[in-house]
């Protein structure tokens, strides 16, 4: 890495900060580094590293229900805190933290210089093969300044979080490693130049992904649920790698820099960008959890608490729509898949958001509504407005991370009274929450901010980039090259009409479902327990504080870009600023239509505030918290809410369409028919019974017999003489 | 001469033949292979005449060989028949597969 060259020797960044952007990954790898080695250090001098020792703890937080089995509680001990707790908790958060400064600083001085070329650091040549020249590169321009100071910024938050959260863990070190691991591949990620190390990243975040949902793997669901998320994100691996082979097939670079004028070579709108575009799009469906991929990310809040919300909230599951964002030109020429994009995305912000109305686990809610917002986020990019979907993604990255944070300590409170009480009902259960705003004002009140913010009620964040993006949606209805393409037959104008009713639907339902979650979380009668209400209290600082400040980025986040609408401050700065990123793509998408009448857009505005304030007014007259029991007592629902709560039986009926199928398969034809009969049977096992019976065969002629050898080398010297001699 | 030199090599030989073949007993089979050995012998001697020494010489090395194999077959005999209180070979078939 030291010997770094810099062939645009003549960018206006090569003499800045920004030529130890290479330091940005490393200082993560690093973290984890120290920390894996602490973690098998530790394992090393106290024997095997077993959670299930002192995971009494924190196991109850993710899946309370059951736990009986596991003694826990019966006990006063409190896990004492691991003895390189100290260490760790610097090191972890530390690295992130000095990867955020690096990164302010990167940025500082981005805004100091005019750049329109992407600034590109070659490290070394990785895959010199033939016409495919793959360079380990980084590019650091404005798309990924933005994604990597969101990975470190709210990272740095959530590590420090984590400190408090994970405290009593015994696994301590080996989070940490993992977190560290997780930010070294997502800056792997949004930093690489090309596809393919890109995919390291995409890779590698899959990975940590998987380690830290299964973290408690002593528990058979955790494991589970990692492995469901790892399975179903290679298939949609499977497609980022076909779209890969396409497009160096077709256009002949993987590389970032050039692609606009290579791509040139491909007809506007044909089938082979088209290809290229649902190929990497399938890539997105996986790790972004789109229909129909989506299922992982619900289970996968197995997981500790600051992973679902570090991983599965604010950076890795929008890995997809940054990827898009980073296509947005190969994107732009295939108005097909684009479409595809926004209506597949606007079907699962609906899909999403109904299920998310009749979940009861705090963090089932958050997960579905991760899904929903995700759909939004694609819906943008997908109708090309693709400062829309990246700005969706940071203020989603503010209040999502913030919600999942806050709910991390509710669950800790809960858990911790629950644990008092040597109790072992679910703490994440909202029927045994209730009245949690008197003992946890401050995280009441940051909950608050975030739910009004994802609601879209202005001035909180998700109002502008939520309304930027059905602003646009509209707007490319009316013209641009999507309104005249068609998808199956359908007319393109009439598509985004759908996904923009779809769009509204789906913010109606997320205020009410964030509405009701807030309810029967905070408000209402307490239902925690009568011997359990005196040990709830707030989570200390170390937790609250990382919820201040993402309340303040949640609360002030929409003033990045402001809408020309609303000039109460800079206008469309997150807009300028990627502009020489996906300006031509946005261009080129929006074609010549002229922008929607200032009036049309006030009415749009008005529409989209009007239904989130109707959807909590709803919330708010229809649920009666007072009206609920503890989960134990709770009845079974009943006719749709049923179906609901059950997720639509998505789960039931991919296990009956797809896993049960392929496990019969494998069973009886691969396992018993193609491996057990013909690879072991006819090949393994018929080639050595062959072997042994012509060994049988020529051993039936070694009688041992003298006479009879003499016999046999005399008439072979007497047929041999006979042939030469006759020949002659 | 040469000619009556070479028939007679070549009735020795199969005399030496059909004694290996035909008999049972290891020591006569021994002396049918020193027969033919001598057989050949024979005719190397006869064929000197014609070609040079050469053939005389391949004679003592031939001699030579067949003092080693007879020492060596021999010994083997006389264990066999120590082992099995006979040189019947048909009795003998250690090597059958």
């Amino acid at each position: 890495m030291m010997n770094a060259q810099i062939p645009e020797t003549g960018h206006p960044l090569a003499d800045t900060v920004a030529r130890f952007v290479w330091l940005l990954p490393l200082l993560p790898l690093l973290g984890f580094v120290v920390n894996g080695a602490l973690a098998l250090s530790a394992a090393a001098k106290i024997g095997p590293d077993d959670p299930s020792a002192g995971q009494d703890h924190h196991n109850a937080h993710d899946h309370a229900a059951g736990h009986d089995d596991h003694g826990h509680g019966h006990d006063d001990h409190h896990p004492a805190r691991h003895k390189y707790a100290g260490i760790v908790s610097l090191v972890g958060p530390g690295v992130l933290l000095a990867a955020f400064g690096l990164a302010v600083a990167m940025f500082l001085a981005m805004r100091g210089v005019k750049m329109e070329e992407p600034f590109v650091l070659q490290l070394f040549r990785w895959m010199p093969v033939g016409d495919l020249k793959i360079n380990a590169a980084f590019q650091l321009d404005q798309l990924s300044m933005v994604m990597v100071l969101i990975i470190t910024g709210v990272g740095t938050l959530i590590h420090i979080f984590s400190v408090g959260y994970m405290q009593d863990d015994p696994g301590y070190p080996r989070y940490f490693a993992y977190l560290n691991l997780f930010v070294f591949f997502m800056l792997l990620l949004v930093l690489g130049a090309n596809y393919p190390l890109m995919f390291v990243g995409w890779e590698g975040v899959g990975l940590c992904s998987y380690l830290l949902i299964g973290f408690w793997f002593s528990e058979e669901a955790n494991a589970n649920a990692g492995k469901k998320a790892f399975i179903v994100n290679r298939i949609g691996d499977f497609g980022f790698l076909v779209a890969m082979f396409l497009l160096f097939a077709n256009v002949g670079t993987l590389d970032y820099a050039g692609m606009a004028e290579a791509a040139q070579k491909l007809p506007m709108g044909g089938t082979v960008i088209t290809a290229i575009c649902l190929f990497f799009f399938v890539g997105c469906t996986g790790k972004s959890a789109q229909i129909p991929l989506y299922v992982w990310l619900p289970d996968a809040m197995a997981g500790p608490t600051p992973v679902s919300a570090l991983i599965h909230a604010a950076t890795m599951v929008t890995a997809g729509v940054y990827l898009i964002a980073r296509s947005s030109i190969l994107f732009s020429m295939a108005p097909v898949a684009s479409l595809t994009v926004a209506l597949v995305g606007g079907l699962t912000a609906l899909f999403a958001a109904t299920i998310g109305l009749k979940q009861w686990d705090i963090k089932k809610v958050l997960a579905y509504s991760t899904v929903s917002q995700l759909g939004y986020m694609f819906v943008g990019v997908g109708v090309g407005a693709y400062t829309a979907g990246v700005f969706h993604l940071m203020t989603h990255a503010f209040f999502k991370a913030l919600l999942f944070l806050g709910s991390g300590s509710v669950i800790f409170a809960m858990h911790r009274a629950y644990h008092a009480t040597h109790n072992h009902d679910d703490a994440q259960d909202m029927r045994n929450m209730g009245g949690l705003k008197k003992f946890m004002p401050v995280t009441w009140a940051l909950m608050w901010i975030a739910t009004l913010a994802i609601a879209g009620i202005p001035p909180f964040a998700g109002f502008f980039s939520k309304d930027e993006i059905l602003g646009t949606v509209f707007a490319r209805a009316n013209a641009g090259p999507l309104s005249t393409a068609t998808l199956l037959g359908v007319p393109g104008h009439v598509v985004l009409l759908i996904v923009y009713v779809i769009g509204l639907a789906s913010a109606l339902l997320t205020a009410i479902y964030m509405t009701r979650m807030m309810i029967y979380t905070f408000h209402g009668p307490n239902r925690t327990g009568d011997a359990e209400r005196a040990h709830l209290a707030e989570a200390p600082w170390i937790m609250t504080g990382p919820l201040v400040v993402l309340g303040v980025l949640s609360a002030f986040g929409g003033w990045l870009n402001l809408p020309e609408l609303l000039p109460i401050g800079p206008i469309g700065t997150l807009e300028h600023w990627l502009e020489p990123v996906v300006g031509v793509a946005t261009a080129r998408m929006a074609g010549s239509g002229e922008h929607v009448a200032a009036n049309t857009e006030w009415v749009l505005i008005g529409v989209a505030v009007a239904i989130a304030v109707i959807g909590m007014s709803v919330a708010f007259a229809r649920l009666k918290p007072a009206a609920l029991v503890q989960k134990s007592a709770s009845p079974a629902s009943e006719g749709f809410a049923k179906v609901l709560e059950h997720k639509y039986y998505v789960d039931e009926l991919y296990d009956d369409a797809i896993v049960q199928p392929v496990k019969g398969i494998s069973t009886t034809v691969l396992w018993k028919g193609v491996d057990a009969g013909i690879i072991d049977g006819l090949f393994v096992n018929g080639s050595a019974a062959v072997t042994r019976a012509m060994g049988w065969m020529g051993s039936q002629l070694q009688s041992g017999q003298v006479g009879t050898y003499a016999w046999v080398l005399v008439i072979g010297v007497l047929a041999l003489l006979g042939a030469f001699t006759s020949s002659r | 001469m040469l000619a009556e030199s070479l028939a007679l090599s070549a009735a020795l030989f199969a005399i030496g033949v059909v004694g290996v073949l035909t008999r049972r007993n290891a020591m006569i089979v021994f002396m049918c292979v020193e027969l033919m050995l001598n057989a050949v012998n024979l005719s190397f001697v006869a064929l000197s005449r014609l070609y040079g020494a050469t053939g005389q010489v391949f004679v003592i090395f031939v001699m030579t060989v067949a003092a080693a194999e007879a020492a060596v077959g021999l010994a083997i005999v006389i264990a066999i028949f120590r082992h099995k209180q006979t040189v019947d070979l048909q009795n003998i078939n250690l090597l059958r597969g």
